[in-house]
């Protein structure tokens, strides 16, 4: 059975549909990434599926339940790690863990014995009775990712579970996340970090509009949606070449002052560039991300 | 949606967990907290006892002590229950986002709203009873009548805690509390015989203060501390539960277009 379903789903807020029939099936034991730029609905898609607020059409079924009709119930066995730190300040570590855990009507004496383990898997052994204002930022989220685990959850919804680390808490997190696949457990993340979703996902959908635009693995969207090869070229002289590329490449982008060649084989696009010492160019293979800016755009969302 | 949004809150126990996070925090601040509550309103009654007392004398067969006693009584828990539910409980809801973590867990915006409620109440009764010690030692409660006080200051605790989580519903900021604090706490407690007897207010103003909750909680707790029981009590009881049930209800409508949309 799949942990989540969702069927035409749709969600209004006054004149804007932030949500425009979004279906969603996911396999259990995965890791599942909601990609999006800023307002696509990825948030609000989360919320829904938990039962948060109320969807104005379509159907959810997580973990076997009607939502938002028994959303309590299929909360008792998800864990959640929202994209805003609401670590209990007043509270030390445990605390935190501890008082979580009692939403779920848990008994202390079933919680105390977890916190052990809950912590030295958040990289916080011997932090138990550390204050939250002590903590870093790595060190909050992954506080949120232990707290999110107190119930043992069969399914974890993470919004942006890495926004604002540096590399080395980004990279431990990652590391603990495919852990919890290992598990068993069931992942949807948010993010967008491609970087990140093409890493840790097995599936992704990306999302713009409040509309699941594509979905399916990182590696099945590149080579269906973008040619394999990338150059990005930018520098003094960009003008006057741009003109000669168009005519050897695939497809280019142009963003500002740089140039972004797509093609299967750019040699030919290499060869001219390396008699123009004025221009700088990398020559990479195509990502999630080209993909991501291929269908959603180039233009700033916010 | 719509019948979401209006349906009567539905109370749980688990509500519970949420009352006893806040005591967990409270307990750790819980001796500046008592005397941050109860230092303003004891400072008002013996300076304001003592000195117009000896001015004014009797009032009304009590000294004037005993008088604004009870009124102190009524308006310190008023005020307790009226800070915990307006600003404590903003910063949770807002600031601090405790109330979406509650929610991302098996637990329902009722839940939290419902522990809230209850925790106001209870902090307002504690500074109730904290202030009921003093006025009992210093010689102005009549035992045991002044113990079926306690359930007046409950009772006074829960009506002001749901009015202020409607106000909290509404808040943009802590600002916005001002306006709530000054422009109907304040007149409530002028209007209510906390500082002076309404007998002497002209009808229509009187009329008002019937309508107010705080009147009521007064008007019971007074003659308990001086040794009687109340007069017309069942009826100030009901004015006060209708206005901790209605409250609370509207509480929940305001917080549910709030935060479930």
């Amino acid at each position: 059975m799949s942990p989540l379903e969702v069927r035409g789903l749709r969600k209004r807020y006054g004149e804007l549909e932030v949500v425009c029939g979004v279906d969603l099936e996911i396999a259990a034991g995965e890791c599942f990434g909601l990609l999006g730029p800023n307002g696509a609905g990825k948030t609000t898609t989360l919320k829904l599926c938990l039962g948060l607020i109320d969807p104005d059409a379509g159907e959810i079924r997580l973990l076997g339940n009607e939502v938002p009709a028994r959303a309590r119930q299929a909360r008792a066995r998800v864990g959640v790690v929202p994209q805003f730190d609401s670590l209990d300040p007043d509270f030390s570590v445990a605390e935190n863990l501890v008082v979580y855990g009692r939403y779920f009507g848990l008994k202390d004496r079933e919680i105390e014995p977890r916190i052990p383990l809950l912590l030295a898997f958040a990289g916080l052994a011997g932090r138990a009775g550390a204050k939250i204002q002590t903590l870093s930022g790595g060190m909050k989220r992954r506080l949120t990712l232990a707290r999110a685990l107190v119930n043992d959850p069969q399914l974890l919804f993470m919004d942006e579970p890495t926004t604002g680390l540096d590399p080395q808490a980004r990279h431990l997190i990652w590391e603990r996340l495919r852990q919890l696949t290992l598990e068993g457990r069931t992942l949807l993340l948010t993010t967008h970090f491609m970087e990140e979703a093409e890493r840790l996902c097995a599936r992704v959908a990306i999302m713009d509009h409040g509309r699941i635009i594509v979905q399916g693995s990182p590696r099945e969207l590149i080579a269906r949606h973008i040619e394999s090869q990338v150059v990005e070229v930018h520098g003094p002289g960009i003008e006057a070449w741009s003109a000669r590329a168009a005519s050897l490449a695939l497809r280019t982008e142009r963003a500002g002052e740089t140039i972004f060649c797509y093609a299967s084989d750019v040699e030919p696009v290499l060869a001219t560039l390396r008699g123009q010492a004025e221009l700088v160019y990398l020559h990479r293979p195509a990502n999630l991300e080209d993909v991501f800016l291929k269908l959603t755009g180039r233009d700033l969302r916010d | 949606m719509s019948e979401r949004i209006y349906a009567l809150p539905e109370l749980s126990l688990r509500s519970l967990a949420v009352w006893r996070r806040h005591f967990l925090v409270w307990r750790k601040l819980a001796v500046p907290s008592i005397l941050g509550n109860l230092a303003d309103p004891l400072i008002m009654l013996f300076g304001l006892g003592y000195g117009l007392g000896a001015v004014l004398g009797n009032l009304g067969g009590t000294s004037y002590f005993a008088f604004l006693a009870a009124g102190f009584l009524g308006s310190s828990t008023m005020y307790a229950a009226s800070f915990e539910a307006l600003f404590s409980a903003f910063s949770r809801m807002h600031v601090q986002k405790t109330w979406e973590a509650i929610v991302n867990a098996p637990m329902t915006l009722d839940d939290v709203l419902a522990g809230e409620w209850l925790w106001a109440a209870s902090k307002a009764l504690a500074a109730g009873l904290c202030m009921l010690a003093v006025v009992a030692v210093v010689g102005y409660a009549a035992w045991p009548h002044a113990l079926a006080a306690i359930p007046v200051l409950a009772l006074v605790g829960l009506a002001f805690g749901a009015l202020g989580l409607a106000v909290n519903a509404l808040a943009t900021g802590y600002d916005f509390f001002s306006y709530y604090m000054t422009l109907l706490l304040t007149p409530m407690m002028l209007l209510s015989g906390v500082f002076f007897p309404v007998e002497h207010l002209p009808a229509l103003v009187r009329a008002i203060a019937q309508a107010l909750p705080l009147y009521h909680g007064v008007e019971l707790v007074r003659p308990l501390l001086g040794g009687g029981w109340p007069a017309g009590a069942l009826l100030h009881l009901a004015v006060l539960a209708a206005y901790a049930a209605g409250a609370f209800y509207l509480a929940t409508v305001l917080t549910r277009r709030r935060l479930l949309r």
